[in-house]
Parts: structure tokens; sequence; C-alpha cells
């Protein structure tokens, strides 16, 4: 490591920071524009670092492997809390191929997200509270990721979520969004609990919380033993890091912990954008994709990983193709995708004779690449079109193609992107996923990304020409152009769509030559078998050929037949109505927390501590004081009745005195 | 900067002396000369603060080196017959334990000056009050002799009984008699437990230097341990003797709920780990058991309470009861990790807590209300409180970055490598910041968010008194949360003598 | 007369004031029942005085000096007759008062 890229390195993460307190503190607060314009620069700022650092991290370390054999580094580390021999925490800064790659992904949106914001926000009164709390999520995930240990990504792990929290309830008046950032922060928090939990196992267990620790084999072999007994008896491996990995399913919004995620576009559309894309919700593929050494180490959890991706890509697909809201649709889309993110990473772990099946991770982490471009490409554009029509609506929307003719291009881009066309980004990266499936032989996990695939066609389809085909729909939508929302926001949405397009091209085989999971020596024979995935086989053209002709049928309904989001009033069947409504599980955990929770606990507890155990002690001064009053009755004032009792006293006394001689 | 022994003895010394002499000084006063009071007394404290300052960074500069054995090394100690007749000396000192608790309680005492500055009634009587009680918890703080040590303990009720009934509000009177009640309860509980040890000594000794090298009979550390521990757990609000301490943090005056929260409760938690675990190891192994499933049920039982509080000082005083059982749960890991984070959690509450309380006293005198129901929106007339609330929330719900979250994970991490049943505790007490989670964001999105109620914009942003005890205590939880590595290591240090004599 | 003697008079002066205290309705009665314990009290001074101490035979019984029960005696008889006059002064200012001395009236001490 040179002293640039170690620079570098510490800049990624000091200059978001910095802005934060630079913005927040001062800025923010006397000039909107000044502290805009400081917040993007410094982002661009840490984009350019984040390219140096990610420079010199393929020079210096990635094209040694003779030096760093699992092309892993420490860029520098600094002590936070020790506990013990070997148990410490620090704030360090980790290099290995995803870190490195998450840096510039995240640096690169955020600067976007935050240029956008200048033309987003224009207007806002509150617009100088938004870029520090934007660059602080920055920060928080820029230290999530670079984490060199559990304890450091549980640190910013926190804090996005905290930053998450205040930028979804940023318009704070609105009773929806403080309800929605409420939500977000304690479904998370939900998880991150058992995160904790999980977290302390492994470390106090295996004796360190460092990754290269943990990660290492040896870690699972202490880990992988049976505690309790009878009934209780578990697998301390299996248990811990299913514990870590609820983490991970909450922030990644997996079902049944996904309701947080469409309520969450009730922020400001750059930030759902930044939540979305590469802050947040990736942070649990991040975290799973980090701990995979030691998660394929453990029986079961891979398989838990993979069916919750499974479930949830297909559960969310299907709700995305009956909603009506613009950010909903694309939310529940997200689900969709990391869904798949998730579900791929489930396909790894060991096969059969120990060698570590690679592809699927690979393929994983290639799709939270090259989804982080064309799902923040597609927020940001919709961004402009709910500018234009003044309305989150679907249905409000509408032929917005010859106003809106350069977020339209865009947004086609990023449409065909996430449906998986060839060439475009997300073709790569989806066929990837799709194709470690048939070769591990996960033929369910095949079966449920094939059909989210095409459900994505299909929606994505009814999305893009309901908005941009057929008539306008509304009066706002008449007059929506978008040379009125200016260059400040148009421009980053083109920035976006070259990568949105082209990044799968370019980076299909730097994947899958470097990003590998973690593997010290002995695993190392296992990766050779990766490799040779480049291969045709008859996938391929059966994906393509299914996307398409979804993307036919989307064209055929909404284009061709003119087919209208939803059904009007009282038409609609039973099915699409539970699909619409989300298969009701909103309404299920309103259930649980409103009647069960706070009816059977907490009243329950309240009545208890207000009647059971301060009344005990009302009930005990009482006795007193009615004993008090009792004995009140002797003071009655006559000098010579008090006289008597205390002769009497005396003479009680002396008998006392006799009995005890 | 070289000091001579006696001299920062005596500076030790003055710690209490200082405001105990400004109250006598104030019992001067005319009584309508409010400023010049409130000025003298923030005057007495700032020096006062300023003192213990000096006296960490010379304590930082050269810590005491423990020895290993099981006896504490005191910096700045002095040691002086008082009383000889009954063997009561004066011996004061202090180790990282109980100068950073009276670093806290500085800080605490300082802002709740300011933060009733805007007492207008009897503000004589308030502020000579107030100077009591802080010479009784510096005083308690530095003691090393039992006997002083409870005499200064008790020298704190007396002024806390007048201030919540001549200053509070609700039922104060019976809030106020209440918390006596219970709290005198406790210190019949420690005097009989500290008679205990000066007989069973054999060496008629109050001294806890001396007394943690003598080996107490078995059977007569199996009834002084409870006695102490839950004479001081009273004190340090230990689930179900916690009740004294809703009533008595939403009756009293900002100030003084400020003070009960952040310094008087962790005399008791102190007590616990000086006094009754430090004297007696033996009798702690077996009740510590007793004391755990109690430190979990208030954990997770004032969590739970807490979501249902309407009155913000409730629900802050029910957080209270779930922080402060997480101190207990440091303390019944019996290992150095717990300990600290016990050490660090009566810190870190210390701060919380206080900050919070005042908070919510400045919205009071704006908004003439606390209940959760009659605000909303208050976010844009008053930003500047809205920001405290907010990052004070945080750190009560223990976001990392702050105070709450390194001594959580201490405490957390200790109990995990502890007993089993100290496993099983802190699983369920890990769970209990999802609950934390879910009535601090309760009160905070209620207060703060939403619609703005009419009106409300004249109410006004907090004053520059009112923002300088915010911004303190709030850097104090942000440097003990962001860089808790030199604290934490001078107190492993400190904790190290209580652990040896726990595993001898 | 020996030490038997005195301690019998002083018992019997005892009890007629104790029992003259807790009967007698007029304060002034009561007040001259009260003297009468008091000189009962002091009777057991000089009795003591006079006759010694009682004898255990070892050598750690207590010895008084003989004139220290004489003396308090005239210190104790001095200090009574001030008790008295103040006792008399404040029944004087209870009767402007109240307009009567009975005890079983003056009952303003109940609780």
């Amino acid at each position: 490591m040179d002293s640039m890229t170690t620079l570098a390195s510490y800049g990624v993460l000091i200059l978001p920071l910095l802005s934060f307190l630079l913005t927040g503190l001062w800025l923010g607060r006397k000039n909107w524009i000044a502290s805009a314009c400081t917040a993007t620069f410094l982002m661009g700022l840490t984009f350019v670092l984040a390219v140096i650092l990610a420079l010199g991290y393929r020079t210096q370390i990635l094209l040694h492997p003779e030096l760093y054999p699992s092309a892993t580094s420490v860029a520098w580390e600094h002590s936070w809390m020790t506990f013990g021999p070997g148990l410490a925490a620090h704030i360090g800064f980790y290099l290995d191929p995803i870190s490195v790659m998450m840096v510039v992904v995240i640096s690169f949106i955020s600067f976007l997200v935050h240029f956008y914001s200048i033309g987003y926000m224009k207007g806002d009164k509150s617009a100088g509270r938004f870029f520090p709390l934007l660059s602080f999520f920055s920060f928080s995930m820029l230290g999530l990721v670079v984490s060199t240990n559990l304890i450091q990504t549980f640190f910013f792990w926190e804090l996005v979520g905290a930053a998450s929290y205040l930028l979804i309830g940023f318009w704070y008046t609105k009773p929806s969004a403080v309800a929605a950032s409420k939500k977000a922060f304690i479904v998370t928090r939900f998880a991150d609990a058992f995160f904790l939990m999980g977290m302390l196992v492994v470390g106090t267990q295996s004796g360190g919380f460092d990754f290269l620790h943990v990660n290492d084999p040896a870690a699972a072999v202490i880990l992988n033993r049976s505690v309790g007994t009878g009934m209780f008896a578990f697998n301390l491996l299996s248990v811990s890091t299913v514990l870590i990995y609820l983490g991970a399913w909450g922030k990644s919004a997996m079902f049944p912990l996904h309701v947080w995620l469409p309520d969450a576009m009730e922020g400001p559309t750059p930030v759902s954008s930044l939540i979305h894309s590469a802050t947040m919700v990736v942070a649990g593929i991040y975290l799973t994709a980090r701990l995979f050494p030691l998660f394929a180490a453990a029986e079961g959890t891979l398989r838990v990983v993979e069916f919750t991706g499974a479930f949830t890509a297909l559960f969310a697909a299907l709700i995305a193709c009956t909603q009506t809201d613009l950010k909903r649709i694309l939310a529940f889309s997200t689900l969709s995708q990391l869904g798949l993110m998730m579900l791929s990473l489930g396909l790894g772990g060991s096969s059969e004779g120990g060698a570590v099946q690679t592809l699927a991770y690979t393929a994983s982490m290639f799709h939270v690449f090259t989804h982080a471009f064309f799902k923040s490409l597609l927020f940001l554009s919709a961004g402009i079109v709910i500018h234009a029509i003044h309305s989150n609506d679907i249905r409000d929307a509408g032929g917005m193609r010859k106003s809106l003719s350069w977020t339209y291009a865009a947004t086609l881009i990023a449409c065909l992107a996430i449906a998986g066309i060839w060439p475009f980004s997300g073709f790569f990266s989806k066929e990837e996923i799709l194709q470690s499936a048939l070769k591990g032989g996960h033929y369910i996990a095949l079966a449920a990304g094939l059909l989210t695939s095409v459900l994505t066609a299909f929606y994505m389809s009814r999305y893009f020409i309901l908005i941009f085909h057929g008539t306008k729909r509304s009066h706002a939508s008449e007059h929506g152009h978008d040379a009125h929302e200016g260059i400040l926001m148009v421009l980053p949405v083109l920035i976006l769509a070259v990568p949105s397009a082209l990044i799968g091209w370019l980076g299909k085989d730097f994947f899958l030559a470097h990003i590998l999971p973690y593997t010290a020596g002995a695993s190392a024979a296992g990766i050779s078998e990766s490799h040779e995935s480049g291969s045709f086989s008859w996938l391929v053209p059966v994906t393509s050929i299914l996307i398409m002709s979804a993307i036919g049928a989307g064209w055929y309904f909404y284009g061709r037949k003119k087919w209208s989001a939803g059904f009007s009033e009282g038409q609609e069947p039973g099915w699409y109505r539970v699909l619409r409504n989300k298969f009701y599980v909103d309404e299920f955990y309103g259930f649980l927390v409103r009647k069960v929770a706070a009816r059977f606990v907490a009243t329950p507890a309240n009545w208890t501590e207000r009647k059971i155990i301060n009344g005990a002690f009302d009930e005990t001064s009482g006795v007193f004081r009615r004993l008090a009053i009792r004995l009140c009755k002797f003071q009655n004032g006559q000098v010579q009745v008090y006289l008597s009792v205390a002769l009497l006293g005396l003479y009680a006394l002396y008998w006392i005195g006799r009995m005890v001689h | 900067m070289c000091f001579h022994d006696s001299i920062t003895s005596c500076m030790l010394t003055l710690t209490w002396v200082l405001p105990l002499a400004s109250a006598a000084v104030m019992m001067l006063f005319p009584k309508d000369r409010s400023g010049l009071i409130r000025w003298f007394t923030l005057t007495a404290n700032g020096i006062n603060l300023a003192l213990i300052v000096l006296l960490s960074i010379l304590f930082i500069m050269h810590p005491p080196v423990q020895t290993g054995g099981t006896q504490t090394v005191l910096a700045f100690s002095a040691n002086h017959a008082w009383f000889p007749l009954l063997n009561i000396r004066y011996h004061i000192g202090v180790d990282a334990i109980s100068l950073s608790l009276m670093f806290l309680a500085g800080v605490i005492v300082f802002c709740g000056t300011l933060a009733s500055w805007q007492i207008r009634e009897r503000t004589k009587e308030f502020f000579i009050l107030l100077q009591i009680l802080a010479a009784g918890v510096f005083g308690s703080f530095i003691s090393f002799d039992l006997f002083t040590f409870f005499v200064f303990n008790e020298l704190t009720l007396i002024p806390t009984y007048l201030l919540i009934v001549m200053f509070g509000s609700g039922r104060k009177e019976y809030a106020a008699m209440k918390l006596n009640l219970m709290l005198m309860g406790g210190s019949a509980l420690i005097l009989v437990g500290i008679f205990g040890l000066f007989f069973s000594s054999g060496i008629h000794s109050f001294d806890m230097l001396e007394l943690s090298q003598i080996h107490f009979d078995r059977s007569f550390q199996l009834w002084a341990f409870p006695a102490l521990f839950l004479g001081f757990g009273i004190l340090g609000n230990i689930f179900p003797f916690h009740i004294w301490s809703p009533d008595g943090h939403s009756s009293a005056p900002t100030a003084i709920s400020m003070f009960l929260a952040g310094v008087h409760m962790k005399l008791g938690s102190y007590g616990c780990l000086r006094i009754a675990m430090y004297l007696l190891p033996e009798g702690c192994r077996p009740w510590m058991n007793v004391f755990l499933v109690l430190a979990v049920a208030g954990v997770i039982w004032g969590a739970f309470v807490a979501i249902k509080q309407k009155d913000l000082k409730y629900m802050n005083a029910y957080s209270s009861v779930s922080h402060c059982g997480l101190v207990f749960l440091g303390l019944a890991a019996l290992n150095s990790i717990g300990l600290r984070g016990a050490v660090m959690q009566m810190l870190a509450h210390g701060f919380i807590a206080p900050a919070v309380f005042c908070i919510i006293g400045m919205i009071y005198t704006r908004t003439h209300t606390r209940l959760i129901p009659q605000m909303s929106g208050l976010m844009a007339s008053m930003p500047f409180l809205s920001v405290c609330f907010v990052l004070a929330g945080f750190a009560a719900l223990g976001l990392p970055g702050m105070a709450g979250f390194a001594a959580e994970l201490n405490i957390f991490m200790g109990a995990f490598g502890s007993s089993s049943l100290a496993k099983v505790g802190a699983g369920l007490a890990v769970l209990s910041i999802i609950i934390t989670a879910v009535y601090i964001l309760r009160g905070v999105n209620a207060v703060l968010h939403g619609p703005a109620l009419e009106g409300s914009h004249q109410l006004g942003d907090a004053t520059f008194a009112e923002k300088v005890p915010l911004v303190m205590l709030l850097s104090c939880i942000l440097v003990l949360g962001l860089y808790p590595g030199p604290i934490s290591t001078l107190l492993d240090h400190a904790i190290q003598p209580i652990l040896n004599n726990l595993n001898r | 007369m020996n030490l038997m003697g005195c301690l019998v008079l002083s018992v019997a002066l005892f009890a007629i004031g104790a029992f003259g205290l807790l009967t007698r309705r007029n304060i002034i009665a009561a007040l001259l029942s009260l003297e009468l314990m008091v000189n009962a009290a002091l009777i057991n001074f000089v009795g003591f005085s006079r006759f010694g101490g009682p004898s255990t035979g070892s050598g750690t019984a207590w010895h008084m000096d003989s004139q220290a029960g004489s003396l308090f005696v005239l210190f104790a008889v001095a200090v009574t007759a001030a008790e008295m006059a103040l006792a008399l002064a404040i029944v004087i200012a209870l009767y402007r008062q109240r307009k009567s001395l009975d005890l079983r009236e003056l009952d303003s001490l109940h609780g």
C-alpha cells in the first residue's frame, strides 16, 4: 500500500463526514445553496478518491496474488475499544474486492444523488437540513462496507438505520412520512437485535470479531459444536449465523420484514434512490457476502438465505404488478431484486468434495453492482416524472414521452436493464445468478429466479408504458417538461444511464476473475471451478425468450389494449385485491402490534406496574398509616393519661427484665 | 504541573466543602436578590467542575498503579481520624470509577444549575438545598470510610424531599414521601449491613480498604450481601423497588429530576459495586443469580411500561428503570467486561437521562404540558431543542457513536461471557433494544413531528442559557460513545482489585 | 435509721406523689405531687450518700464520694425551686387564658 492509496482510504471516510459536519453545523442553517454545493463537491471528491483507491488496490493488491493470496488487506485500523485478549473493536478500512467495489459504487451514486438533489430540493424550505443528512447517510454506508470487524459493521449498520430514519421522515409534518420513518427504524431495529446477539455469540465464542478471524475456517470449527441440552440443544454455528443473518434479513427487507421498504418511499425521491440502490438495503446483502465463508460452513444457514431470497423475489414481483404508486412499484421491484441477490448468495456454499461454489457469490455481487446503477437511475427519473406531474400516482402520468424525452430514454435503458435484456447490464448479472442456480442443481431457486425475471419484465413494461405512452391522463402531465427541471436533475440521470447500459458488458470478466469470497488456504482449490461459468448454455436463449414475451405481454395489455393501471372500484377480483393490498402483511403487523403486543403485553404490564407494584407500596404504607391513626387515639392530650401509660410501661419493662433473668 | 499529595487531597475535600460552604454563604444573602444567588451558585459549581476536571487531568497523567492485588490503590487520598472512639475515619480518595462518577456529578450539578435558571420563587431556598444535595453526593463518591459514606449519602435525602415538596408539580407530596420512604428503607438495610461489617470484621473498622482485606465469615456474607446490595439497589433503581423513581422524577423540578436520574441513582449502583460486591465477594456469587433475574426483569419491564406512558417524564423515568437494569446486568456478569460495562452504563445513563429530562423541562416551560398526545410538530418552532431531543433519544436507544451503545455492548458481551443464566438474560436484554426503539421513537415522533400545533410558532427556541447544558451533556455523550477506549482502559484498572476479590 | 428506712420512705413518698400526679385534677395539686416525687428522689440521694451504696463485695463496686450525694441534693433543691417558679408562672399564664386549672380540660396536645 502506498501512501496515496492510504490517504485516499482515509479521505473516503473523512470527506463525507466533513461534509456532514460542515453543512449540518454551519452552512445548512445559513444558506442552503452553499451547503448543497459543498456537500456535492465533497461527495464528488470522495468519488475521485474512491477511484484512486480502487486503482491503487488493483495495482498493488489484486494483481499481486503472490503477496495477497486472498486479495485482502487492511488499509488502516484504529482501536476503538478493547474487551480482552483478542477481543477488540476497531475502526478500520478493509480492502477486498467487494469492499472496494462498494466504495466506488456508493460514492459514485451518492455523488450523483447529491447533484440531483440540488435541483430536486430547490424551493423546499428545509433543504438546508437535507444535505447534511444525505452526506451522513453516505458516510455511514461507506463506513459499513469498509468495516474490518463485526462491531464496526454493527456500528455503522445502526448509523445507516438512524440516517434512513431521519431521511425517510424528512418531511416531518407529513404523518405518513413520520409513520414510515418509525416503521423503517423499528423493523430494522428488530432485526438488528438478533444481529447483535449473533455477533456477540460469534465474537465471544470464537474469540474475535475481525472478519479475517471470523471467516477463517478455524473459527467455524470452534463454533461448530452443540450447546444446551435436551430440547434446547442446538448447533452454535448454525444458530449464530442465522441470528446474524436475521439482521441482514431486516436491513435487506426480506419477507416478512420487508414492510418498511415500500413505505420508505415517503422520503424525498433522492433518498429513495440512495436507499434502494447503494445504501441501506444493500447492507444486508453485503453483510451476508462479507460473512459468506462462515455462513457456508454452517449447515442450513445458506438454505435459509436461499429460500428467503427466493420467496421474497417472487412475492414482491407479484405485488409489483398491481401497484399504482410510481415509487411503490419501484420499491417492490427492489425487494424482488434483493431477493434475487439473497437467493444467489444462498446458492453458494460447499458442494460435495469440499469445493466452495463461488459462482453464485460472484453473481450476487455482480447483481448488487449493476442493480445499484439502474435502480438509482429508475428512482431519479421517477423523481423527474413526479416533479412533472405533481403526483406519485401512475394513473396521473401517461404520454410523457414527448415532454420528458431525456427521461424517457434514460428510463427505457433502466427498464431494459432491470428486465435483463441483452446487452444491458442487468442481463449479465441476472444470467449469472440463473446459471449458478442451474449448475448447483437448485431447481426451485432456478424456477423462482426465472419466474421473477418474467414478472419483472412484465411489471417494468407496465410501468414504462403507463408513464410514457398512451394519452396524458391528468392536467398536470400536460405541462411537465424535463427541460423545466433543469440540467441539474437531468444530467445525473443521463450520466447514470451510461453504466446502466454498459457496465455489465465491461464488468463481467472482471467480476468472474476477481470477486471471490475470502478464502483462506485450503479451500482455494474450489475456486478454479467457477471460472468456466462463462460457457454458453441453453439457459440464455430460454430466459431471453421468456423475458421478451413478458415484455410483449406488457406492451400488448397496457400499450395496445390500453389497460388502465388497475381495476375500477368494485370490479377487481379477489386475488387482485390480495395482491394490491400486498398480501395484507401490513395489516397483519398492525394487528400484531396494536392488538396483540399492545393489548396483551404493554397494557397489562402498565396495569401491573400501577396496581400491583405501586399498589403494594401504597398498601404497605396504608397499613402503617391506619395503624398510626389507631395509635393516635391514645394521644388524647391528657398529661395524666400519658404519665399512667409511661408508668405502666416502666412496670412492663421491669417484668420483662425479670423474665429475661 | 506537579502537585503535592496533600494539596490534591485538599482539592478533593474541597469538592464537597465548596457546595456546602456556598450554601452557608447563601443563607446570608437577602432572599430577593435571586440574580445574585443564581450567579453565585453557578460560579461555585463552575469552580467545582473545574476542580474535578483538573483532578481528572492529574489522574489521567499519573493514574495510580494498581498492584494487582485485591486492594484498590487510591489517588489523592487522605486518611485522618475523625471520631477515634468508634474508629470512624475521614478516609478519602478516588479511583477511576469514583472519579468518573465525580465528573458526571460535577457536570450534572452545573447543568442542573443552568436548567433551574428560570426558577423565580424561593430561589434562595432552592439553590441552598441544591448545594447541600451536591455536597452529599460529592462527599459520598470520595469517601472510603463506610460511616462517612453513609452520612454523606443520607445528607442527600432530606434536601431531595424538600426540593420535590417545595418546587415540584403534580402529586408532589405523595411522590416525595414515597421517594424518601423507599430510600430510607434502603438506608436502613445499608446501615444494618455496615454495622454487620464493622462488628464481624474483628478489627472494628469502617475503612473500606481495610475491610476489603478481611475474609468475612461465609454465613455472615450470605445475609449481609443481600442487605447491602438491595439497600443500594433500591437507590440504584432495581426492579421491583424502582417505583420511587417514576413518581419522584416526574414530580420533581427539572434540575432535581436530572440530579436524581443522573447522579443519585448512580450512588446506589456505585455502592452495590464498591461496597456490597467488593467487600462481600463470597456472599455475592450465590446471590447474584437472584439479582440477575431482577436486573433482566427490570430491563424488559421498564421498557414495556414506558411504551404506555403519556407523560414524557414518566416515559423517561421508566426508560431509566430499563437502563439501570442494564447496570445491574453488567454487575451480575461478574467479569471484567461486564463490570466495566456497568460503570460505563452508569456514566452513559448519567448523561443521557438528565439530557432528556432537561429537554423535557425546557419543552414544558414553553408548552406547559408534558403529555405526549397534547404535543405535535415542535420541530418547526424549536429546531435546536428538537435536534437535541432526537440526539438524546438516539443515545437512549443505544445508537452507536453515543455513550449508551459503548456501555451496552460491554454489558451484553460480559453477560454472554458469563454463566448460562447470564447468557439467557443477556439474550433477553438484547431484545429490549427493540422495545426501547419503540417507545423512544413514539415519543420523539409524536412530540417533534407531525403537523405543528396552532400558535406553536411563537413558542421560541432554546435561549443561550438553555443551550449550554444541552451542548455540554450531548458532548459528553458523544465523546464517551465515539472514543470509549481510554476511559474503558482506566476503568479496567480500577475494576481489577474488585474482580480479584471476587475471584479470590 | 438505716438505708432501708430511707428507701422505704422514699418509695412511699414517690408512690404518694405519683398517685397524686395521676389523679388530682387541679394543676397546683399535681405540681405539689410532682414536688413530692422529686423529693423522694432526693431522699434517695441523701440516703445513699449517708449510708453508702449497695456493697457487692467486689472491688468493682461503684464508690461515690459521700459528699457528692448531698451536694446533688442541694443543687437539685435549687433547681427544683427555679423549676417551680417557672411552672407556677406558666400556671398563672394558663389561668389567665383559660380561666381554669382543671387538668382534664388542658388537652390541646392531643394528636
